[in-house]
């Protein structure tokens, strides 16, 4: 599926680890100010998928484009001066453990924003009430937290710097119905509330589950290609074998 | 039944098998070597680029330096205490008794102070850091780190680093002088010297020279020390059991690198100070 101006643009990215090949000629373009989930079975590359769009690693040959920058194009510098265009909520949410709740929000604000203390702890404060986390949680550090909470955290942390492409790694694996539910509603809320900002997300899973409730676009990756890329109801309907066994799943 | 040469086969093979197990693991420490000082190399691009963060030095400081003090202050008085009374019967069967505070003097300056102070920090300070940096590894931290653009090296092993360096050449200033306090009491409360003649072999026989190879050494064992530790804690893979790994890692190697060092920084030093 091609998109016009898309938010992130894969040209015939090829990776390769000594003989193995994990992203095979990928072609692929993921559109601005929807949701859109990579699906596949573990080893499939999405990782390394994940990690090319970060600019994390280079690609053996093709190109990454993202928000129409060639990300080949930058240097190591700039490439993190670029990477604050994204934010990411790790699968455990990978909080800082020796900070708490309100100091990892903060974390990025204070090392790239120039607001004073006074505004970072406002920011911060309105950031994780804004994902539903109570002030008693505050100045809780993270091992005193629950899995849903840290997720929470890991959101506002994730939001601080206003990103313009929000990406999710494994948000839902591992945690009871409940909070996937919970996860899921606020990753829609989070897409809802900053589309006006044009915040697009990606989602990297393999849950479908969760994945068809809010997804616009579905992807699925099998040994390094996209086998089948539809919006979420002809997804649901695809007839690929390997979409149609996972979906039993 | 085995033959003739069945036998000889089979201990070609078995000559062969543990040669190339030898070369592997040479050829496995020359990577790991080369690493270290890409490490290295990687730690001098980062040290001064822009954002300094002093707060974070600081912190490490605190860590390194005034949490290892009452431990040095332990160390490094009954060192003295020690090695003023081994030197005292030794000395006194050559009627060289009096020289006794300036002969520990000298030990714990050029040796004593430096190497345990050294091997102290390595096993508090060094394995501490390779925990930090490799429990954050497993859980993803050092990853939200650079995701948010941030040199994981510049943020963690930049600080610790420098602070480590910093912190061990004073500790051992604390070690040396601390284990001169141990050799005086011991020396003239219990060994009946002469304060008088203790003070003035001391001035006599100790240089300043003495003092800085002292310095020098622990400032190198400070920088490698936390090198280490810091280079252990970047390379943990596996949960758990790597963090173990990495950390076990880090204290060994640090502690032997230490004792290597001490020996050719002695031979370069004693001919240019």
């Amino acid at each position: 599926m091609k998109f016009e101006n898309p938010a992130i643009s894969l040209q015939n990215v090829t990776k390769t680890f000594g003989e193995h090949t994990v992203l095979n000629n990928l072609n692929f373009d993921i559109p601005k100010n929807k949701i859109t989930t990579i699906l596949g079975f573990s080893g499939a590359g999405k990782s390394t998928l994940l990690k090319h769009i970060l600019g994390v690693i280079k690609p053996t040959s093709g190109k990454v484009i993202v928000l129409g920058q060639d990300l080949a194009e930058l240097d190591e510098y700039q490439k993190r001066e670029f990477r604050r265009n994204f934010g990411m909520l790790f699968q455990y949410a990978a909080l800082f453990d020796s900070m708490t709740t309100i100091e990892n929000v903060a974390f990025p604000l204070k090392e790239f924003s120039k607001l004073t203390l006074s505004e970072i702890s406002e920011k911060s404060q309105h950031l994780l009430t804004a994902v539903g986390l109570k002030s008693e949680s505050f100045n809780k550090l993270p091992s005193e937290l629950s899995g849903g909470m840290r997720k929470r955290v890991g959101l506002a942390r994730a939001l601080a710097l206003s990103p313009h492409i929000m990406l999710y790694d494994e948000p839902t694996t591992g945690l009871d119905p409940i909070t996937t539910k919970m996860v899921n509603d606020l990753i829609v809320e989070t897409a809802e509330v900053n589309k006006e900002n044009g915040l697009t997300t990606v989602i990297i899973s393999h849950d479908v589950r969760a994945t068809l409730e809010i997804s616009d676009y579905v992807a699925f990756l099998d040994r390094g290609r996209i086998v089948e890329y539809l919006p979420v109801d002809q997804f649901k309907k695809s007839e690929h074998p390997l979409v149609k066994e996972f979906l039993r799943l | 039944m085995l033959t003739k040469d069945g036998i000889i086969k089979s201990i070609k093979h078995g000559f062969i098998e543990w040669v190339e197990s030898i070369g592997a693991s040479i050829n496995e420490s020359v990577k790991g070597l080369g690493n270290i000082v890409l490490f290295t190399v990687n730690f001098f691009y980062w040290v001064f680029k822009r954002p300094f963060r002093l707060h974070l030095l600081v912190d490490q400081l605190f860590f390194i330096g005034n949490k290892s003090i009452l431990i040095i202050l332990l160390a490094g008085s009954f060192t003295g205490m020690v090695f003023a009374t081994q030197t005292y019967f030794g000395f006194k069967l050559i009627n060289v008794d009096s020289l006794v505070g300036a002969i520990t003097a000298i030990g714990l300056a050029k040796e004593l102070a430096p190497v345990l102070t050294g091997l102290i920090v390595a096993g508090r300070a060094g394995s501490a850091m390779a925990a930090q940096i490799g429990t954050m590894k497993v859980t993803e931290q050092v990853d939200a780190l650079e995701v948010m653009g941030i040199n994981s090296i510049q943020y963690l092993a930049v600080p610790r680093i420098v602070a480590g360096t910093i912190a061990v050449p004073m500790l051992s200033a604390i070690f040396l002088y601390i284990g001169n306090v141990g050799s005086y009491l011991v020396g003239t409360t219990s060994l009946m010297i002469d304060e008088a003649i203790f003070f003035s072999k001391l001035s006599e026989f100790m240089h300043v020279a003495d003092i800085w190879q002292g310095i020098i050494k622990a400032t190198v064992f400070g920088f490698v020390i936390s090198v280490i530790g810091t280079y252990f804690g970047f390379q943990v893979e596996k949960g758990a059991e790597g963090v173990g790994r990495g950390t076990n890692l880090a204290v060994i190697w640090g502690m032997i690198s230490v004792l290597i060092l001490d020996y050719f920084l002695t031979v370069v030093l004693v001919r240019i100070l």
